[in-house]
């Protein structure tokens, strides 16, 4: 039981890593722009599937892969940003929001099940089936890569957003919108790249979804339901919040699994958010949600 | 100026008295009512064909539905995308009377759907204490995960759902043309109920309330508006009438299973219906739901490749939402009462 329990919670770490990878990039949208973007489950399927096809088509690592599904990913976010969430009006922005990207899920979805069907797919790789042998216990490779992987992603996005000058105005965009606007920051410039890097970083997520499991369009919705559940625990907009909520969401699934039961395991993931907005209505790392205007 | 949300409000004319003939108007909504109804009654008997009568009741079901969504959701502002947990629990409900009582199928079932209503509604009473201590996006996120706690109950909680092999509810007696005609009729209640619902809270101090929230709910509790008691009571009246929504589908089906009971699209086609409609009308999610179920029925049925009916569907959505931002029923309200004031502000010139 001991061990068990040790294996489950270092899964839910590194698992968790995973998540926050996929979920950096939809509280960051959030953060800037007051939307929740529905297609980012979408987004990490699509990823896993550009990825897929690299790999079979192409014959390049899912790794490796990265290097040219990460642009395009970006270019993807620019244009859903460009063409649908810019042009609502800004009086009932948050709520048509919703339903724009959604809207955009759906068509993403057909596209997909077009071109790929519904047949379950997975990426395949060396890393992918091996294990390796670290203080008596057997971690796959790709758990261990993929968390690798979302750590210097995630410093990265960090440094981006702390370090940079576009990063400063995305921070700037975050704390107050009119304010930013007022001090020159280009807001519409500032979205757009928020979007396209939160779709970017999904694109690393996604490939490591598309590894670690089996994947068709249809997989959004699930995803999508989580990762929410995920931004709000960790407060809406911080990506060190989605960090933290994300292990602590996944670990707490994995030991359920282990201490009660595989079958109750996904609702304790959604329970967990219940019972911290009890406690915390904004979220472990939350700020007040400002006053409707 | 009326502004888009308040419909109801009579048009105002103002060019000449005579041009916009105030009462005629009016006379001719309570008329138009009366024929709508009339169509409706008569429909499953001119409209023989099951698989139209099938859609037709579909429709009615969503009408129903969508009408209290609208009622806490589009009047409040609170986008709630968890309705199914009511829609689940009424279909459950009426399954587990008709199994535990022994019932055979028959009309007198259609009189258990209230009380299945009424689980319902006793169930949004803890859902909603839960999920209304948030607001605003953190709310739309919370149902999200309330919903799917519901749904893996129902996979968990065998002694009562069955599980994922699900239950059966008793198959009525009736012959197979005449087979849809009974369910049309009772959803047709249900939706006239659910209309009716909705119009008079819009009416009544609630829906008074319900907007002062959407528009600034701190502001509105410093007015003295219980904005707490005004939200959970409209959540719960929303729980009840879902709930008989579900149950009259659940019977329909003659079976029940955990992804069809709480089934995610259902949150979300509630809330399409009502914003293509136009959100805190009346007649909007009406004509959403009208326009919308069809169209769905009809694209599973002509496109078999699942890709197509989605990608189509997605860029009709798109192209609304980029049109009618407000809904086709407000927007073309706007048209019209254009229309009319520019034909009035005319004849104005050449008397």
């Amino acid at each position: 039981m001991g061990t068990e329990l040790t294996r489950a919670i270092i899964g839910g770490i590194l698992t968790g890593g995973v998540y926050a990878l996929m979920a950096a990039g939809l509280t960051l949208i959030f953060g800037v722009m007051e939307i929740i973007n529905i297609a980012q489950g979408i987004f990490v399927v699509l990823a896993a599937y550009l990825s897929y096809v690299l790999q079979v088509h192409f014959g390049i690592d899912p790794f490796l892969g990265l290097l040219i599904t990460m642009p395009l990913m970006f270019g993807v976010g620019l244009l859903v940003e460009w063409s649908f969430i810019r042009r609502l009006k800004p009086q009932n922005r948050s709520a048509l929001s919703i339903l724009v990207t959604f809207a955009v899920a759906i068509v993403i979805e057909g596209i997909l099940t077009q071109f790929f069907s519904a047949d379950l797919k997975t990426l395949s790789a060396w890393y992918v089936d091996r294990s390796v042998h670290v203080l008596g216990f057997f971690l796959p490779y790709i758990y261990l890569f993929g968390f690798g992987l979302a750590v210097v992603l995630l410093t990265a996005l960090y440094l981006f957003l702390y370090r940079s000058r576009t990063g400063r105005s995305i921070r700037a965009s975050v704390q107050n919108r009119t304010g930013a606007e007022l001090i020159g920051i280009n807001i519409n410039r500032v979205s757009a790249i928020t979007f396209g890097v939160g779709a970017a970083v999904t694109a690393a997520g996604g490939m490591v979804f598309g590894a670690t499991n089996t994947f068709n369009p249809n997989s959004g919705y699930d995803l999508i339901s989580r990762l929410l559940v995920i931004i709000v625990l960790g407060g809406l907009g911080s990506v060190g919040g989605a960090l933290v909520a994300a292990v602590v969401a996944l670990v707490i699934e994995d030991v359920t699994a282990v201490l009660w039961s595989p079958v109750w395991a996904s609702t304790m993931f959604f329970a967990v958010l219940v019972v911290v907005l009890l406690v915390r209505p904004n979220g472990l790392f939350g700020r007040q949600e400002a006053r409707a205007q | 100026m009326t502004s888009p949300t308040t419909e109801e409000r009579p048009i105002r004319a103002t060019g000449p008295a005579d041009v916009l003939d105030i009462p005629a108007l009016l006379v001719g909504r309570r008329v138009l009512l009366v024929v709508v109804v009339l169509v409706a009654v008569v429909f499953p008997f001119v409209f023989t064909n099951p698989a139209t009568t099938s859609i037709a009741m579909f429709t009615l079901v969503y009408v129903g539905a969508t009408s209290v969504w609208n009622m806490f959701s589009g009047l409040s502002g609170y986008v709630a995308l968890g309705n199914a947990v009511f829609y689940g629990s009424g279909a459950y409900f009426l399954a587990n009377m008709t199994t535990h009582l022994h019932l055979a199928g028959g009309v007198g079932i259609f009189f258990l759907v209230p009380v299945a209503g009424l689980f319902a509604g006793v169930v949004a009473v803890p859902v909603g204490w839960l999920a209304l201590r948030t607001r605003r996006h953190t709310f739309v996120v919370i149902t999200i995960a309330i919903f799917f706690i519901f749904q893996l109950l129902a996979y968990n909680l065998r002694s009562i759902t069955g599980g994922s092999a699900g239950m059966s509810l008793p198959v009525p007696p009736w012959d197979a043309q005449t087979y849809n005609t009974y369910f049309y009729l009772a959803a047709l209640v249900v939706a006239i109920v659910a209309v009716a619902i909705a119009w008079a809270w819009r009416r009544s101090s609630y829906g008074l309330s319900l907007l002062a929230i959407r528009d600034d709910e701190d502001r509105a509790r410093g007015l003295g508006v219980k904005t707490t008691r005004v939200k959970l009571l409209t959540f719960v009246l929303t729980g009840f009438v879902t709930g008989m929504c579900g149950a009259i589908y659940a019977y329909y089906l003659g079976s029940i299973y955990p992804p069809f009971a709480f089934e995610a699209i259902f949150d979300v086609t509630v809330a399409l219906m009502a914003f293509l409609g136009g959100l805190g009308t009346i007649v909007g999610p009406v004509v959403g739901a009208l326009i919308l179920e069809p169209l769905q029925q009809y694209f599973t049925l002509r496109f078999t490749s699942g890709g197509y009916s989605l990608i189509v569907f997605g860029v009709l959505f798109l192209v609304v939402i980029r049109f009618l931002p407000e809904g086709v029923v407000p927007s073309l309200a706007t048209v019209l009462r254009k229309r009319l004031r520019v034909r009035a502000e005319a004849r104005g010139v050449t008397r």
